[in-house]
């Protein structure tokens, strides 16, 4: 493999990565607050590229791009209040199945309503812009995925740790009876969370699907997963071990087909989730609790 | 205990036969008119999928079957005029579906079954085919397992050897000297297509550069590609489906990738130049009808008599492949009932070995496998954003 | 009053009987009428199928309460096995026919009824080795491990490194399918009848002590670990079996089949079947099975009047699948069955509060079943 080669596909590894640490973030604040693995989080990442389709046929780029990330956030707290509010006290299996349940529904809904074959997503003119380095080739949204992930992840740790909303949050997650006991309004502060979470979703869909070109309804249920396991790698809860989670994936992932073995690039998530699950249950960077595995 | 389980089981039981003996009598038949002819009446199954990842294709095959019923209604046997009726069922493009599916048209007592897009679902219902005595004939499955081992099971399109064979030759002829293949994991389409075109272009004297896969769903090919790009092969082979086609396409040529990019004859289909855009331009496909090459009167005939009938089915006026070879698999049908002379199965089936007719994708009889015997594929690119016609080619 | 209980169990016992000779008089019928009846036939044999599956999913979930999401995977395994040893060795070179077949398996070949016990048995000893790390796992974590191993299976089987055993890509076909009904129906409800005896044995209840409370459980000196594998093992064991009946149903697998949406359909049939109950599994696999088929009207367009109504098309039908699951999640959690099992008395009570029910409707809510 010469060097340009090796650039070339770490270049590939980082902007998915990027993309990966964007969704896996949703992840982490939701089961954070939570304790509940939204299933349904990666369909909200593909509905936000079917929502993109449409606001494109009729505005401009920077309107559509607003408005994808209203709808997808509305989209989020309405799948909060009608599917998981109503099990806030079930048992934990409901929940989850309930979480099931919404994902498979998107999923049809999807089917239904925009056919399973492929759309094309539509080019914003500046992102889809072909730099040449030497012998490195690639859109400029490539080299932004990383950067943008960057930006919103120290916007986000500003945002929880400087503001009142964030304490809030915090609180939830450290304990949610005391929190409740102490006058938070935990489902504010849960909606919130849903809000910031889809959001991220949005602005992840818009890079991916603007370097990979088209939406189809089970484009986002494997990225789901994987993203759920860097969150689980980085360590549940934590937002910067979501991040390096989400790089690591991409650029593992990568270099495993890089090296011939896309077979087994899939199942490398996988091997990855148990291998740290047994080694360190609480994730490179999560808190140590003794009931959370 | 033991009982009761037996009972919940008989109870599940007959509420389902229940639910089942409201549907099973209302089979869907469809299309064309046929209301003409005397009462009696032969009934063709159309196996195909409407929805699922290959529900288009399907779609656009069933409308071949369901025209040419329109233009040939009725069938004699034995002195005696019967109207066919044409009774459709959807396997979704799922091999489960699939068998519930072919044992709704045994149950209806179909004496054919045309179909079905797409190999795999053809293989799951071959031996429930074959079981019924029922002959079945696959307008575009291009696998050699549909018909292999299988009596009952004939076609009237090309085999994947033959098309991968096709496409290794153009690529010879046309100077290209190294390749790459990518294909899909778990895919028998993809992959065997794939290694058809390896082994001929390597007989050829072409070298094989590059080898690679990707998974189902797998939306991200930059790593494959750029793997390739750091071989520059002459050609891509991707035989792969119309879903993953476009990010093949434009993902290449965004990495910077001038190789010609080529593929089998899933790919042709408008989705793919409506997604990759200018990026489709100058790919190379492999297909089994052009509808600037009329093969014969009948090929004549049916260009423009299909071209209303699509524009009435509200689609576009451009002529699949597809639909072309359902309606050579109903005339193959017609001509063997009418040879038979009977409606039994495994007449006809016998008849079906002996038939020869010329269709609109050439003339058409069948080997001891079942094949269609087609020493001929033609070559289309995509430039200025439609199929336009290369050139016919055959094996050496 | 001892007396009148006892008239009561021969009176039931007695109805049992009938209704398994009607049972067996309706798949008589069937069995001679089979060419007529196929279609039929062939979704009876599907959902007995699932049902083999979902009760040993609901043995895991609703007994032990292991949220697991690998049943894809052992039924694949199961599969696999059953069709690498059942296929005819004679049509084996056409089966393999990219790569050939390895030579280690070339001929080797056994009744079916053996295949099954051992895909059973191989399902069974792989659950055994991923039990040991998996299952010390909690809940969710449980839940996306094992949907992960059922993906890494699935991966394994397709990969090109095992073409010459699995056929890789290429699938499976020319599997022998069940010789009649009998054995198909009989073989799913032996499998439903020992699971059904395992959870009413001692070791039944040590299941259900886990999964009301594991601490309590453990404290009662119960082995965690070694039960909790032991319900893994099991259920493996029979999904395993269910997948191996699966292909002699289907006769040509490929890995494709055993995706995660084939573990979400059983899922499906566990919950709204009722988690923890056998009956509602199996009433469950039958409902949802049965079900798709009948409302495949769904996706064709529908006229009324000549005018046609704009919601029916294709995909219509799994929309409203999926808004019925989530109706059960949120409002009816309990299924069809709750977590009770089918009685002769039960029916009876239903049978008998059905008038009261329609009367009492307007002025009470509903949950009086």
């Amino acid at each position: 493999m010469s060097f340009t080669t090796f650039l070339q596909q770490c270049l590939t590894g980082i902007s998915l990565g990027g993309a990966y640490a964007l969704i896996a973030i949703g992840y982490t604040l939701v089961y954070g607050i939570l304790r509940l693995i939204n299933f349904a989080h990666g369909d909200i990442f593909m509905m936000a590229g079917y929502f993109m389709i449409f606001a494109m046929a009729s505005l401009p780029w920077y309107i559509a791009i607003v408005v994808v990330l209203i709808v997808t956030v509305l989209l989020g707290i309405s799948i909060e209040h009608v599917a998981y509010r109503p099990l806030r006290n079930a048992p934990r299996m409901s929940v989850m199945i309930s979480a099931i349940g919404v994902s498979y529904l998107l999923q049809n809904l999807a089917t239904y309503l925009f056919t399973a074959l492929p759309k094309g997503y539509p080019e914003i003119p500046f992102l889809k812009k072909i730099f040449q380095i030497g012998g490195l080739s690639a859109s400029f949204v490539t080299f932004l995925t990383p950067v943008i992930t960057l930006i919103v992840v120290y916007a986000l740790i500003t945002l929880i740790h400087k503001t009142k909303i964030g304490m809030a949050m915090r609180a939830v997650s450290k304990d949610y009876d005391t929190a409740a006991l102490m006058g938070i309004k935990i489902n504010r502060v849960i909606t919130f969370t849903f809000a910031v979470g889809s959001l991220l979703a949005a602005i992840g869909s818009i890079l991916y699907f603007t370097d990979r070109m088209t939406v189809f309804p089970f484009s986002g249920s494997l990225p789901g997963l994987k993203c759920f396991v860097a969150a689980v790698f980085g360590g549940i809860g934590s937002i910067p071990g979501a991040v390096i989670g989400g790089f690591i994936l991409g650029l593992g992932e990568t270099a495993l087909v890089a090296m011939g073995y896309s077979t087994f690039s899939d199942a490398f998530t996988f091997v990855l989730l148990i291998v740290i699950l047994l080694i360190k249950p609480t994730g490179l960077f999560g808190e140590k609790t003794t009931d959370k595995v | 205990m033991k009982l009761r389980k037996v009972l919940a089981l008989t109870m599940a039981a007959s509420m389902s036969l229940g639910l089942l003996a409201g549907c099973s009598s209302s089979g869907s038949s469809s299309g064309g008119n046929s209301s003409t002819g005397g009462d009696k009446v032969i009934k063709i199954g159309v196996f195909e999928p409407t929805t699922g990842e290959n529900g288009g294709g399907g779609y656009q095959e069933m409308l071949g079957m369901r025209y040419a019923n329109q233009q040939h209604p009725t069938v004699t046997i034995g002195g005696e005029e019967y109207t066919v009726k044409l009774v459709e069922v959807d396997n979704k493009s799922d091999k489960t579906e699939a068998v519930n599916a072919a044992q709704k048209l045994v149950s209806e007592k179909v004496s054919v079954v045309l179909g079905s897009y797409g190999s795999g679902v053809s293989i799951a219902a071959g031996q429930i085919f074959a079981d019924a005595k029922i002959p079945a004939i696959g307008a575009s499955c291009t696998n050699p397992q549909v018909t292999q081992g299988n009596d009952y099971y004939f076609r009237v399109c090309f085999l994947d050897p033959f098309q991968g064979t096709v496409m290794a030759n153009y690529a010879i002829d046309n100077n290209m000297k190294t390749a790459a293949v990518i294909t899909q994991l778990g895919d028998d389409y993809s992959s065997g297509l794939g290694s058809f075109f390896k082994n001929a272009f390597q007989n050829h004297g072409g070298t094989l550069v590059s080898e690679e896969q990707f998974q189902t769903n797998q939306t991200d090919f930059k790593a494959i590609l750029t793997n390739i790009k750091a071989q520059n092969p002459d050609i891509i082979f991707a035989p792969s489906s119309i879903t993953t086609a476009p990010l093949i396409i434009k993902q290449a040529r965004e990495l910077g990738i001038t190789s010609v990019i080529a593929a089998g004859d899933t790919w042709e289909n408008s989705t793919i130049i409506e997604n990759a855009g200018a990026s489709a331009e100058g790919v190379v496909i492999s297909t089994f009808f052009d509808e600037a090459e009329p093969a014969n009167d009948e090929a004549a005939a049916f260009i423009t008599g299909f071209k209303t009938y699509l524009k009435d089915n509200k689609q576009e006026e451009i002529i699949p492949a597809v639909s072309a070879l359902g309606y050579d698999s109903y005339l193959c049908a017609i001509a063997a009932i009418e040879k038979a002379g009977s409606t039994d199965g495994t007449a006809i089936m016998e008849a079906l070995n002996g038939v020869s007719i010329d269709g609109v994708t050439g003339s058409i009889s069948f080997d001891e496998n079942g094949d269609a015997k087609k020493d001929m594929a033609f070559i289309k690119t995509i430039e200025n954003s439609a199929f336009k016609f290369l050139t016919t080619t055959t094996v050496k | 009053m001892k007396n009148t209980k006892n008239n009561r169990t021969i009176k039931y016992k007695l109805y049992s009987l009938g209704a398994l000779l009607v049972t067996l008089l309706i798949l008589g019928f069937l069995q001679v009428n089979s060419s007529q009846y196929s279609y039929q036939i062939s979704i009876l044999e599907r959902s007995a199928i699932y049902a083999v599956v979902a009760v040993s999913m609901n043995l895991l979930t609703g007994f032990t309460g292991l949220f697991s999401l690998g049943q894809a995977g052992f039924m694949a395994i199961g599969a696999y096995i059953v069709a690498i040893l059942t296929i005819p060795v004679e049509q084996r070179a056409s089966v393999y026919y990219v790569n050939g077949i390895s030579p280690a398996i070339a001929n080797l070949q056994c009744p079916f009824w053996l295949a099954l016990i051992i895909a059973g048995l191989v399902a069974a000893g792989i659950a055994a080795l991923m039990g040991i790390p998996v299952l010390r796992l909690k809940s969710d974590y449980l839940a996306i491990a094992t949907l992960g191993f059922s993906e890494i299976i699935r991966a394994v089987i397709a990969a090109p490194q095992l073409d010459r055993i699995t056929n890789g890509s290429y699938g499976l076909k020319s599997i022998p399918g069940f010789p009649n009904l009998f054995v198909a129906f009989g073989l799913c409800a032996l499998c439903i009848l020992l699971m059904v005896l395992l959870i009413n044995s001692s070791y039944g209840r040590v299941f259900k002590a886990i999964r009301e409370d594991e601490i309590a459980a453990q404290a009662m000196g119960l082995n965690l670990f070694r039960y909790k594998q032991m319900a893994f093992i099991i259920s493996s064991f029979f999904t395993g079996i269910g997948g191996g009946l699966l292909a002699m149903f289907m006769r040509s697998i490929d890995s494709k089949t055993f995706s995660i949406n084939l573990t979400y359909d059983i899922l499906l049939i566990v919950v709204l079947g009722g988690i923890g109950s056998i009956t509602g599994s199996v009433l469950g696999a039958f409902l949802v099975t049965a079900g798709r088929e009948w409302l495949r009207f769904f996706d064709n367009p529908l006229y009324i009047g000549g005018i046609q109504i704009p919601l029916f098309r294709s995909g219509f039908r799994m929309v409203v699948f999926s808004i019925l699951l989530m109706v059960v999640v949120l409002f009816y959690s309990r299924g069809i069955m709750g977590n009770n099992e089918f009685s002769w008395a039960g029916l009876g009570r239903l049978v008998k509060g059905i008038p009261d029910r329609f009367t009492k409707k307007k002025q009470k809510g509903d949950n009086t079943l």
